[in-house]
C-alpha cells in the first residue's frame, strides 16, 4: 500500500499515526510545500513572544518519522493529481503513485483587493513560519503596526507585537472584535481588554486605499504606518483538488469519513469543507482540533479501517494579553447569561441540547465539561441543568452517569 | 446558663509551624472543634467540644496535631479524685445517671497481666509452628462423654450441631443500630474470610447480611427485636443473651433518633421508636424456663444450630454456669466486667459483676467437678486484648474467646468512650449516614484479618513454645500458666501455681 | 492499564488527596514547606456540593481530545499515561476546551498541569492514593 500525503501538518501528522495503527507496512510518503518539519501553525505568534522557539514549535520528533518509517519531501509543492493513473505530480517532475491519497493543503490568506496596496513595500500576512519570521526581523522599537482583521490571526499578531513596537493599530469592518466567534458582550471586554493594554482599534471600518505609509479609511481616518498585517481570514486551497476534478465548494467536500467524492483520494484540516454536527450540513471548519480528528479518521479508513467523525464542531480556545476565551458550537436557541465574578459566561440551548457556549476569563475553567456536552448531545433533563449552568461540574450529571465517567473503562 | 464547673480536659496543641491549612480537621471534625479563622488566616480549635478521638490526629498530613491531657487540676485528694468531683458536678447539674461506654477505664486488677506462660526448655521440645503441624482449629458445641463405635469397630464421630472454627476467636455481639452498617459489615466479611463468627447482637439481622449467615451467630435477648423464624434459620448458631459484662442485671435502650428506617426494618420496631431492651427476659426465671427457651429455640431449627447462652461475669457464676450447663445449651459464654458498650450506666460499668479471669476459672472448675464439662464448650469474652490473652484464656479452660473492643480498635476505634454521643468520627458507632460512609469495609475487614490473622501467627508461636501443637491441648491445661504478685486466695481461684513454684 | 478510578460512596471530601498531589508533584521534600503558606496547585479536584464528594483527576483516555487538542504538541501518551511537557505549553486553554473530565488546570509557572499518576515524579505510586483514608480512589486494572 502506497500512502502520500499532500500537505506536511497537523492532518497529515493525525492521519501518519492512524495509518500506522493498523498498517505498519505501507509507504508513507509526505510531500510539505513549505521548507520546515510539520510545526504548529496557531505557534507562531507564541514565537514572536518568546514564549517557543522553533525547535519546541516542530509537532512531532524527527524519531517519529523514523519509527513510523515516513518518507517527507520538504520545500516542494504538488502540482497536480491524475486520479486515472493514481499518481501526484509534484513541481520538480517527480510523480509519485499512491494508493490512497490525502489532501491536507491548508489555507492561505486572504488578501482583499485594495487600491494601492501592493505599492506597499512592508506588506504581510500572519499565517506561516516564514511569514511570522520576516515580520520579526521587520519590528523595530519605533514601528507603527496596522493590522487589517480583527479576528483571532489579527488580535494574535497584535499580542505577539506590541511590545516590540510603538503602535499597533488595528482595523476591520466589522463593527466588534473576534465577531465571528464572540457575541457583543464579550467582544466589548475582549476590545476593553486589548485596549487598555494599548491597542487602538478602529472597527466599522476599512481600508479604502493605501499609500507605502498611509491608509485611508473609509471614514477618512488616516492612519499612519510602518508595517502592515493583513489578516481578514483564510480560504481553503483548493486548486489542485478543483483541478483533478474533485467536488469542491468553499472548500474540498467530505464526508465523516474523510472521503472526498473519490473514494481513493482523502482530505483534511482546513482545506476541507466536511459535516458539522450542529447544523448538520457541511462548512469550512479551518480549527487545529478539528484537523487532528479528520486527519486521524481520513488515516484510519484509508488504511482499511472503519472511522467516523461525526462530531465536528467549531471550537475555539484563545488567549489574548492574559485573557482566555473558549467559545465551542454555535450561537442559537435560547441563550442563558450566567453572571460570573471574574469573566463571561452565556450558553446557548437548543432541543434539550447544549450546542454553543462562549467563555471570557475564569468562566472558562473545565469548560470541556461543556464541549463534551456539545460534542456529546446529552440531554439537557438529564442532568441538574442550573448547577451545570452555574458551575461546570460532574456534580451536575446524574449519579450512574458518573460512575461511568469515573468508574468505568475509559 | 450558670456556671460551668467543668474545665475541658482536653488539649488541643497545634503546631503552627507545621500547620497547612489544609482543614482536614475541621472537615473530619463531628464535634466541630476546629475551625479556620479567615482573619488570622489559621486554624483555631475549641476544646471544650473535643473527646479525644484522635480522628483530627490521625488525619492531619503535617502531623502539626496532638491532644494532651489538661494539667489544669485540683488541688490533690487521694480520695476526692478530680472525677469524682466532675461526676458529682455533671449530676448535679443534670439530675441523670451518668451515661459511659466502652469498657470500665478503673483501675482494677487485669488477671491476664499477672498470669506467664511457660515453654520448653531441654525435657521436652518446642515445635516450629513453620516446620511442623499447628492445629488452631476448633469445634464449640456439646462433647459426647463416650465413644461409641459401629459394627466394625470404627470410632462414630458426629460433628452435627457444633460450630467449626478456623482460628478460636469470634466476634462478639454488637447489634446493628449500637454500630454501624458499615462496621457490621466489616466483622461479617472478615469472620467469613476467616473461617469464624461474628454475632448480630439484638439488632436482628439486615436483609443485607444473610449472604453471611453460615459465619453469623444470631441472638435473641430480652427485647426479642427482630427475632424471626428466618432470622433464627439464618445464623449457624442461636445466642440468648441473658447478660452483659459492661452492664451485668440491666437491659439495654437505643434512643428513637437512631431507629432509622433501615434499624426500624431490621429490628421489627416502628421508625424512631425506642428500642428497650428490658433487664431480664420476662419468660425467664428458673434454669427450667431457660430451658423451655433453649429447646424452643432448638425446635424452631430443627436442631440444626448450636444454642449458646451468654451471661455476664457476676459473683456466683460457676453456679449459674452449672445450670446453664444442664439446661440443654451447647455453649456457654460468658462476658467479664471489662466488656464494653455502646452505652452504659457508669456506676453500674464500673462496679457491677466480676473479672473474665476469676469467673472462667471457677467456672472450668465446677463443670469438671461436676462432670459436665464435655456438655458445654465455653467462650469467654470481656477485654482479650491480645493473642497471649487469648493463649491464657484457653489454658484456664475456655475453648475459644469473644473479642469486640479489640475489634473496633482494629477498625479505628480510638476508645474515646462517647459511643453513646452517635457522633463516632470513625463510623463505627453512629448511624449518621456522612459519618458510616467513613468506614469502607473493604478496608475495614481487612484490617480485621489482619489482626487475626497475625494474633494467629502468635499463638501458634506460643504454643509451639509450650510444646503444644493443637488448642484442645491447651484447653483448660493449666500447668503452663504461672501467677505473678498474686496472693494465695487467687491463685487458688486461679488454679494456677505461683511463678517460681 | 492500571488506573485511578473513583468510588464515590466512599468519598468523605476530606481534601488529603489533594494536598498530597501537591506535595508530591511540588519537588520539595518536606510536605510543610511544600504547602504552607501556599495556594496548592493540585493535579485532582475534589467536587463537593452538600453531602456528595468525589475526587476527579485525568483519566487517562484512550482517545484523549486533549492530546489532539494541543496546539504545541505538548501532550503525549506515554504507555497510555498521558503526560504534558510543560516546556512546551504555551497556556492557550485549547486543552481545557477539550477535557470532558475538566482535569486539566493552569499551574502556578503560567503552563497547563496535569495528573501523570506520579510517573514524573519521585512517589512512584500516585500520591492521592497514598493519601486517600477511604479507598475512595483506587489506582487498579479494570
Amino acid at each position: 500500500m502506497h500512502y502520500v500525503m499532500i500537505g506536511n501538518s497537523i492532518a497529515s501528522t493525525a492521519c501518519i499515526e492512524a495509518v500506522r495503527a493498523i498498517d505498519a507496512e505501507g509507504s508513507i510518503t509526505v510531500i510539505g510545500e513549505e521548507d520546515h518539519p510539520c510545526y504548529s501553525r496557531p505557534l507562531i505568534s507564541y514565537l514572536l513572544q518568546g514564549k517557543t522557539d522553533e525547535n519546541r514549535m516542530v509537532y512531532r520528533s524527527e524519531a517519529f518519522y523514523e519509527e513510523n518509517k515516513v518518507t517527507v519531501m520538504r520545500g516542494v509543492r504538488a502540482q497536480s493529481i491524475d486520479r486515472e493513473e493514481k499518481t501526484v505530480c509534484l513541481e520538480n517532475g517527480i510523480s509519485l503513485w499512491y494508493d490512497k491519497l490525502l489532501l491536507a493543503t491548508g489555507s492561505s490568506p486572504f488578501i482583499p483587493p485594495i487600491k494601492g496596496l501592493e505599492e506597499v513595500k512592508n506588506r504581510f500576512t500572519f499565517l506561516t513560519l516564514d511569514e511570522a519570521k520576516r515580520l520579526e526581523s521587520n519590528l523595530r522599537k519605533e514601528s507603527r503596526v496596522l493590522i487589517l482583521g480583527a479576528g483571532l490571526v489579527g488580535l494574535k499578531c497584535a499580542e505577539a507585537i506590541i511590545d516590540k513596537v510603538q503602535s499597533v493599530s488595528v482595523v476591520d469592518l466589522a463593527p466588534r472584535v473576534l465577531m465571528s466567534v464572540l457575541d457583543d458582550a464579550a467582544s466589548e471586554q475582549v476590545r476593553t481588554h486589548l485596549q487598555k493594554q494599548g491597542l487602538r482599534f478602529f472597527l466599522g471600518d476599512s481600508i479604502a486605499e493605501c499609500t507605502p505609509n498611509e491608509a485611508l479609511l473609509q471614514s477618512g481616518t488616516v492612519i499612519g504606518f510602518d508595517l502592515l498585517v493583513i489578516a481578514v481570514g483564510v480560504k481553503p486551497n483548493i486548486q489542485i483538488a478543483l483541478e483533478a476534478g474533485l467536488d469542491v465548494n468553499r472548500g474540498i467536500l467530505i464526508d465523516e469519513g474523510g472521503r472526498t467524492s473519490d473514494a481513493d483520494v482523502f482530505a483534511a484540516g482546513d482545506c476541507t469543507e466536511g459535516p458539522e454536527m450542529i447544523i448538520g450540513r457541511k462548512t469550512v471548519l479551518a480549527l487545529l482540533p478539528n484537523a487532528y480528528l479528520q486527519g486521524e479518521t481520513a488515516g484510519t479508513n484509508m488504511a482499511g479501517g472503519t472511522a467516523s467523525f461525526d462530531k465536528a464542531v467549531a471550537m475555539n480556545a484563545l488567549s489574548l494579553m492574559g485573557l482566555h476565551l473558549i467559545t465551542v458550537g454555535r450561537y442559537e436557541g435560547t441563550s442563558h447569561l450566567v453572571p460570573c465574578k471574574d469573566g463571561y459566561k452565556r450558553l446557548f440551548v437548543k432541543d434539550n441540547h447544549l450546542v454553543g457556549c462562549i467563555l471570557v476569563g475564569e468562566a472558562g475553567k473545565r469548560s470541556g465539561i461543556y464541549t463534551a456536552m456539545i460534542r456529546n448531545k446529552v440531554e439537557l433533563d438529564s442532568l441538574n441543568f442550573d448547577l451545570i449552568c452555574e458551575e461546570p461540574l460532574l456534580m451536575a450529571f446524574a449519579k450512574s452517569v458518573r460512575q461511568q465517567q469515573l468508574g468505568g473503562p475509559v | 446558663m450558670g456556671i460551668n464547673y467543668l474545665y475541658p480536659p482536653f488539649e488541643i496543641i497545634r503546631n503552627q509551624d507545621r500547620c497547612i491549612a489544609c482543614r482536614v480537621c475541621e472537615r473530619q471534625c463531628a464535634n466541630l472543634v476546629h475551625h479556620y479563622d479567615e482573619d488570622k488566616k489559621r486554624m483555631t480549635a475549641d476544646e471544650s467540644l473535643c473527646v479525644n478521638c484522635h480522628r483530627c490526629v490521625s488525619l492531619c498530613p503535617t502531623r502539626a496535631l496532638k491532644i494532651v491531657k489538661t494539667d489544669h487540676t485540683f488541688k490533690e485528694n487521694a480520695n476526692w479524685k478530680t472525677e469524682v468531683i466532675e461526676d458529682i458536678y455533671r449530676q448535679a447539674q443534670s439530675g441523670g445517671v451518668l451515661l459511659a461506654s466502652m469498657g470500665t477505664p478503673k483501675e482494677y486488677p487485669v488477671y491476664w497481666d499477672k498470669m506467664l506462660i511457660n515453654a520448653s526448655q531441654v525435657t521436652n521440645p518446642s515445635i516450629d509452628p513453620l516446620r511442623e503441624p499447628m492445629e488452631t482449629r476448633t469445634y464449640l458445641g456439646k462433647k459426647s462423654a463416650k465413644i461409641t463405635r459401629d459394627g466394625e469397630g470404627r470410632i462414630i464421630t458426629s460433628t452435627t450441631g457444633q460450630l467449626k472454627l478456623d482460628i478460636p476467636i469470634m466476634f462478639s455481639a454488637m447489634s446493628y443500630g449500637s454500630i454501624s452498617y458499615n462496621a457490621h459489615k466489616s466483622l461479617a466479611m472478615a469472620a467469613s474470610e476467616l473461617g469464624t463468627f461474628y454475632n448480630t447482637g439484638e439488632g436482628g439481622l439486615h436483609k443485607d447480611f444473610y449472604q453471611y449467615g453460615k459465619n453469623t451467630i444470631v441472638q435473641v435477648a430480652s427485647g426479642r427485636f427482630g427475632v424471626h423464624p428466618e432470622y433464627l434459620n439464618a445464623g449457624a448458631a442461636i445466642e440468648i443473651k441473658m447478660g452483659q459484662g459492661a452492664k451485668p442485671g440491666i437491659g439495654g435502650h437505643l434512643p428513637g433518633s437512631k431507629i432509622g428506617e433501615d434499624i426500624s426494618a431490621t429490628r421489627m420496631i416502628p421508625l424512631h421508636a425506642d428500642a428497650i431492651s428490658p433487664a431480664p427476659h420476662h419468660d425467664i426465671y428458673s434454669i427450667e424456663d431457660l430451658r423451655q427457651l433453649v429447646y424452643a429455640l432448638k425446635e424452631a431449627t430443627r436442631y440444626t444450630k448450636p444454642v449458646i447462652v451468654k451471661v455476664a461475669a457476676v459473683h456466683n457464676i460457676s453456679a449459674i454456669a452449672s445450670g446453664i450447663a444442664r439446661s440443654g445449651a451447647d455453649i456457654i459464654a460468658i462476658d467479664g466486667f471489662r466488656g464494653g458498650t455502646g452505652a452504659a450506666p457508669a456506676r453500674i460499668r464500673d462496679n457491677v459483676g466480676i473479672p473474665i479471669e476469676l469467673a472462667l476459672a471457677s467456672v472450668d472448675q465446677r463443670l469438671r467437678q461436676e462432670g459436665i464439662r464435655g456438655n458445654v464448650s465455653l467462650v469467654v469474652g470481656g477485654s482479650i486484648r491480645s493473642s497471649s490473652d487469648v493463649i491464657k484464656a484457653i489454658a484456664l479452660g475456655a475453648d475459644a474467646v469473644y473479642i469486640a473492643t479489640s475489634a473496633l480498635v482494629a477498625l479505628g476505634c480510638h476508645l474515646c468512650r462517647t459511643c453513646h454521643s452517635g457522633k463516632c468520627n470513625w463510623g463505627i458507632a453512629t448511624q449518621n449516614p456522612e459519618l458510616v460512609k467513613r468506614l469502607n469495609p473493604e478496608v475495614g475487614s481487612q484490617h480485621l484479618v489482619n489482626l487475626l490473622t497475625a494474633w494467629n501467627h502468635e499463638i501458634k508461636e506460643m504454643m509451639g513454645g509450650m510444646g503444644i501443637n493443637s488448642i484442645e491441648a491447651l484447653k483448660g491445661n493449666r500447668l503452663m500458666l504461672r501467677g505473678i504478685a498474686l496472693h494465695e486466695t487467687e491463685l487458688k481461684i486461679l488454679g494456677i501455681a505461683h511463678a517460681g513454684q | 492499564m492500571k488506573r485511578i478510578y473513583v468510588n464515590e460512596m466512599w468519598c468523605l471530601g476530606c481534601h488529603l488527596c489533594e494536598y498530597y498531589c501537591a506535595y508530591a508533584n511540588s519537588g520539595i521534600q518536606d510536605m510543610v514547606k511544600a504547602l504552607k503558606d501556599k495556594q496548592i496547585q493540585a493535579r485532582i479536584t475534589v467536587e463537593q456540593r452538600g453531602t456528595i464528594s468525589f475526587a476527579v483527576n485525568c483519566r487517562h483516555c484512550t482517545e484523549p481530545l486533549c492530546i489532539k487538542s494541543c496546539i504545541a504538541g505538548a501532550i503525549t501518551s506515554k504507555d497510555g499515561v498521558i503526560v504534558i511537557d510543560q516546556s512546551r505549553c504555551v497556556l492557550c486553554y485549547s486543552c481545557i476546551m477539550a477535557c470532558p473530565y475538566g482535569a486539566l488546570m493552569p499551574a502556578r509557572e503560567g503552563v497547563m498541569q496535569k495528573c501523570e499518576l506520579c510517573t514524573t515524579n519521585s512517589q512512584g505510586q500516585p500520591a492521592c492514593i497514598q493519601g486517600c483514608p477511604n479507598k475512595a480512589i483506587v489506582f487498579e486494572e479494570r
